[in-house]
């Protein structure tokens, strides 16, 4: 059975879709919940972890209904965004309590565990409101993971990370995900869910724009439609040479340069420098135009 | 009674209430209810009826509302707010464990804050353990838990709370309460009074309600507006980003 199954579901607020029927199933392993600020991950990972009710759908986290469901949380941890935690506890404190809401049988073992696997044993004992965002991201890992979750769920777990400590998160989730749980995080940016996970949700605008294995949809994504700025020493002579390439799908010339819509970026990259050099075109430069990750979403939307 | 959930509910609300500054909000009112009655106490006003007005409108209409208002509506409304209450719902704590926890370390915060100064400026003004000082003992403590069972819930319903809960207080018990008796029958001060008014048998105090109006409908209040704040945290939301 998989971990988290949703069947159609949608979510509005009034005339507001925020979810626009998504089906999707997540099993064992990393899966990035990857999309641009405001298409919906955070809506949808409320959703499944039972704090918003589908307006039509079905939704299900290890076979049952997660809306409505505290139950569900004996199998769920979920890491939210949102960087408010118990100020006033210390580390261990916040774990510990945790360990018995959930009625574990060894509340200290539990919480000494999931400290440990954070690795916030040396400094459990601070206050949490003297921690550093990482270190606040982690001890919220650790009480997620202090019952032994099968599915964990994390909200923009990166979010505030230097360096190392986004290295550190991802060696820890790549460690739960290899002891056979399931892990869904969410993430807009693309290397964050290009290093951690093999299998991605792409969701835009409420819509799951594209499902499943990162480097077919990596693929999809750079062998796009690209447009180029492209400013030379003879713009309208190496237009008209463009035109002819079987790589190169439309030229114009504008007031800032030439603009170039090539249907492969690779061929176009290499063929652009030899034609310059055999028409001795001087080629001042080249700007990618449609860059930013809302195009490349935007692109998978369409396609 | 509470189990191990509700220990763990108990006692990070009553570190999370007392550890806030505004712990010294809760203490302002019943200082100062103390303070005029041993400055009254002192000065020998000719009016020898004081101790019941001063002790029951006072203590009644302002002190114990708006000691319950800022303590039940913060118990799970400041959580709510800041969002620290996901990492109490994301466990399979029953809800209703959650609210009666909450309500009770409210309700005991009250009455520490608020029917424990009325017993000690009671007994300054009556002189001893009257009827009079046990009568407003006992109102004030059923008043702190008819009124945090309204407060909470009301945190649950809406981020305003304490901007309903004194439009409650101001425009339900302060205005219609004096004006319009059928009010009365739905005045948590009034049911207060009441069973003050049973053991003081005061006239100052301006009960309008019988003890057994008093306690049925104080404990209908109290149960309905508990079950309805568990109903309502079983359907808690997260908003999503925006589309």
């Amino acid at each position: 059975m998989s971990a988290i199954e949703l069947r159609n579901v949608s979510r509005w607020y009034g005339n507001v879709v925020a979810i626009n029927d998504i089906t999707m199933t997540i099993s064992q392993g990393v899966t990035g919940l990857l999309g641009p600020n405001g298409a919906g991950k955070s809506t949808l990972l409320h959703l499944i972890a039972g704090f918003l009710e589908p307006s039509r759908g079905e939704l299900t986290v290890g076979g049952a209904a997660s809306w409505r469901n505290p139950d569900i949380y004996r199998v769920l941890g979920l890491v939210p965004e949102r960087d408010s935690v118990y100020a006033f506890l210390t580390g261990q404190e916040f774990v510990r309590a945790t360990a018995r809401l959930h009625k574990l049988p060894d509340p200290d073992a539990a919480a000494q565990r999931a400290i440990g696997i954070v690795e916030m044993t040396g400094t459990q004992d601070r206050r949490i409101s003297t921690y550093s965002k990482g270190m606040r991201q982690r001890i919220k890992v650790a009480a997620a993971l202090v019952h032994d979750p099968q599915v964990i769920l994390l909200d923009e777990p990166f979010n505030g990370m230097d360096p190392r400590q986004r290295l550190h998160m991802m060696d820890l989730l790549e460690g739960l995900a290899d002891q056979g749980r399931t892990i869904l995080f969410s993430s807009h940016i693309l290397e964050e869910v290009e290093r951690l996970s093999g299998t991605i949700q792409v969701i835009v605008s409420g819509r799951l724009a594209a499902s499943g294995d990162f480097r077919a949809i990596r693929r999809l994504m750079t062998s796009r439609p690209h447009v180029f700025l492209v400013r030379t020493s003879d713009d309208r002579r190496l237009g008209a040479t463009l035109i002819g390439r079987p790589a190169v799908t439309g030229v114009e010339v504008t007031g800032r340069g030439l603009q170039v819509r090539a249907s492969d970026y690779g061929a176009f990259s290499r063929e652009l420098a030899t034609l310059t050099r055999q028409e001795g075109i001087r080629l001042r430069e080249l700007l990618p135009e449609d860059e930013s990750l809302e195009s490349v979403f935007a692109y998978l939307v369409e396609s | 009674m509470f189990g191990v959930q509700g220990r763990v509910v108990a006692s990070i609300t009553l570190r999370a209430t007392m550890g806030r500054k505004r712990v010294f909000l809760f203490a302002i009112p019943p200082l100062i209810l103390v303070l005029v009655t041993v400055l009254l106490k002192l000065a020998h006003p000719p009016a020898t009826d004081w101790p019941s007005h001063i002790l029951g409108d006072f203590g009644f209409s302002v002190v114990l509302p708006l000691t319950a208002l800022i303590i039940g509506t913060s118990v799970l409304g400041a959580e709510i707010d800041d969002g620290s209450v996901i990492h109490l719902l994301a466990t399979p704590v029953r809800r209703s464990t959650v609210i009666v926890s909450k309500f009770v370390v409210a309700a005991f915060l009250t009455m520490i804050f608020v029917a424990v100064p009325e017993l000690i400026a009671g007994l300054i003004a009556t002189g001893g353990a009257t009827k009079l000082a046990v009568g407003l003992f006992v109102g004030a403590l059923v008043g702190s838990v008819i009124y945090n069972a309204v407060f909470v819930m009301i945190s649950v319903l809406t981020t305003r709370a304490i901007a309903v809960g004194l439009l409650y207080l101001l425009v339900w018990e302060g205005v219609l309460g004096n004006f319009a008796s059928g009010a009365r029958i739905l005045s948590v001060e009034q049911y207060s009074l009441g069973v003050a008014n049973s053991i003081a048998h005061n006239t100052g105090l301006n009960a309008h309600l019988g003890l057994p109006t008093a306690v049925v409908m104080g404990a209908v209040v109290t149960v309905a507006t508990l079950a309805f704040a568990i109903r309502r945290l079983g359907s808690f939301s997260l908003k999503g980003d925006a589309v």
